[in-house]
């Protein structure tokens, strides 16, 4: 059996491609560039959150969001873990972000307007997040796979969080639950651009899903968390800012409207409302951490000194 | 595709994969979790740390924010020797061993459960 036939014939199976086995150059490739960007999403997600940490209106939610803004760090550890088995280093990919050289999810490019944004975003990004993870847990990289579920069991940590914090909200003062209004109508649409491109225009989806990395496609992920969603801004008594959502009871499904695809695009490239503030901010971070670096080493060095 | 960045029209999907470093970096370690009492360390993935110390206490706060572990272990990841897939062959198939297999053995039924 040649080497690609047995990565074949382990893909038929369902089984688990692992670090030391020969994979295709392009499946390595297309993992390196996926979990490169994920990992990098999920540092830069901390931002919009970390945002309202010192602004949290009671020392419950303040220690609940700083718990969850630890878990996307957390988060991004993993997936740089996993994304290094590949063979590429983790100083080398977190450079290359910082030169602009590797993006991460544009939904991390909006801004975080009020307190009601925290819960929004935990029901609807991490709920999101979540739809395409739950999926990931069957990707056929074994490390990348692995990270998801341990991710997964987080995430319902951070769905919940929101989705409760909107209820308190919502049946708070006119004033609250218009915010958390205000709120959905802001990230409802660029939630839904999370999923990406509709399948008739997503160029590398059939080749996933061959190599079993992506399982299930944009629309039908988008499609899942619109039905998912729906039933709970109704039961918030919200009201999803679609004119052309409605329940079709021959497809089982919700209909909705068409997302904006121009604002897609233009957030994509670099042209959303915080791409410059997000990157100037993460090496801002790490430029002042240099120095924690360098005494971790040299204190690693003196110590070994001390021993031989 | 949730957090992955689709191609922009105009755009190369090739990613780069490395960049030059200005300063050295912290060495990698490899993390290993004993979940409770009574099972072996389990792999659970990699970190980088400047010594052994800082390893540890990275390893606690990335793998075990929720009380998973019991027990960590941290190793050098540059310690770790493998035997790795492609090897199998310098080994004879175990398969051609039956008589290792306690199932290759008839035992009469009347002797009952052996
Ligand atoms: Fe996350
Ligand atoms: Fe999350």
């Amino acid at each position: 059996m040649t080497l690609e036939e047995r990565f074949d014939v382990i893909l038929a199976a369902e089984d688990k491609i692992e670090p030391a086995d020969w994979m295709p150059d392009d499946y390595r490739k297309t993992l390196i560039r996926q979990i490169a960007q994920h990992a990098h999403s999920e540092i830069i997600g901390m931002q919009p959150e970390g945002n309202w940490i010192s602004r949290a209106p009671t020392l419950h939610r303040k220690a609940i969001l700083m718990a969850k803004v630890q878990d996307e760090a957390g988060h991004g550890l993993y997936l740089y873990s996993a994304a290094e088995t590949l063979g590429v280093d983790r100083d080398q990919m977190q450079t290359l972000l910082h030169q602009g050289k590797h993006k991460y999810s544009s939904i991390f490019n909006y801004p975080t307007l009020s307190w009601a944004d925290m819960g929004t975003i935990g029901w609807l990004v991490d709920g999101a997040a979540i739809t395409n993870q739950v999926m990931l847990t069957r990707c056929s990289y074994g490390p990348y796979a692995r990270a998801m579920v341990r991710i997964c069991k987080e995430e319902s940590f951070h769905q919940r969080q929101g989705y409760e914090s909107l209820i308190r909200l919502c049946s708070g003062s006119p004033e609250q639950k218009a915010m958390a209004q205000d709120a959905l109508n802001r990230w409802w649409w660029p939630s839904l651009m999370m999923f990406g491109p509709h399948d008739t225009d997503s160029t590398h989806t059939e080749q996933s899903m061959e190599w079993k990395i992506k399982r299930v496609s944009n629309d039908d992920l988008r499609q899942q968390f619109v039905d998912m969603t729906v039933p709970q801004a109704d039961y918030l008594g919200l009201v999803v800012p679609d004119r052309d959502l409605r329940w079709n009871e021959e497809r089982g499904h919700y209909d909705f409207g068409e997302i904006d695809w121009e604002e897609f695009w233009a957030v994509v490239k670099g042209n959303g409302p915080m791409n410059r503030d997000r990157i100037e901010h993460k090496v801002r971070a790490w430029d002042e951490g240099a120095w924690v670096r360098e005494a971790a080493l040299a204190h690693a060095a003196k110590k070994e000194g001390a021993i031989t | 595709m949730t957090y992955e960045v689709p191609v922009a029209p105009g755009e190369s999907a090739e990613l780069e994969e490395t960049a030059d470093l200005a300063t050295e970096v912290w060495p990698m370690w490899e993390v290993f979790v004993r979940a409770r009492r009574g099972i072996s360390h389990v792999h659970i993935g990699s970190l980088h740390a400047a010594d052994a110390e800082a390893a540890l206490q990275n390893a606690r706060d990335v793998y075990t924010r929720r009380g998973e572990g019991a027990s960590l272990w941290v190793v050098r990841s540059s310690e770790i020797n493998a035997f790795e897939p492609d090897d199998i062959s310098d080994y004879v198939d175990a398969n051609e061993k039956p008589y290792r297999l306690a199932t290759t053995y008839e035992i009469p039924d009347e002797v009952g459960h052996m």
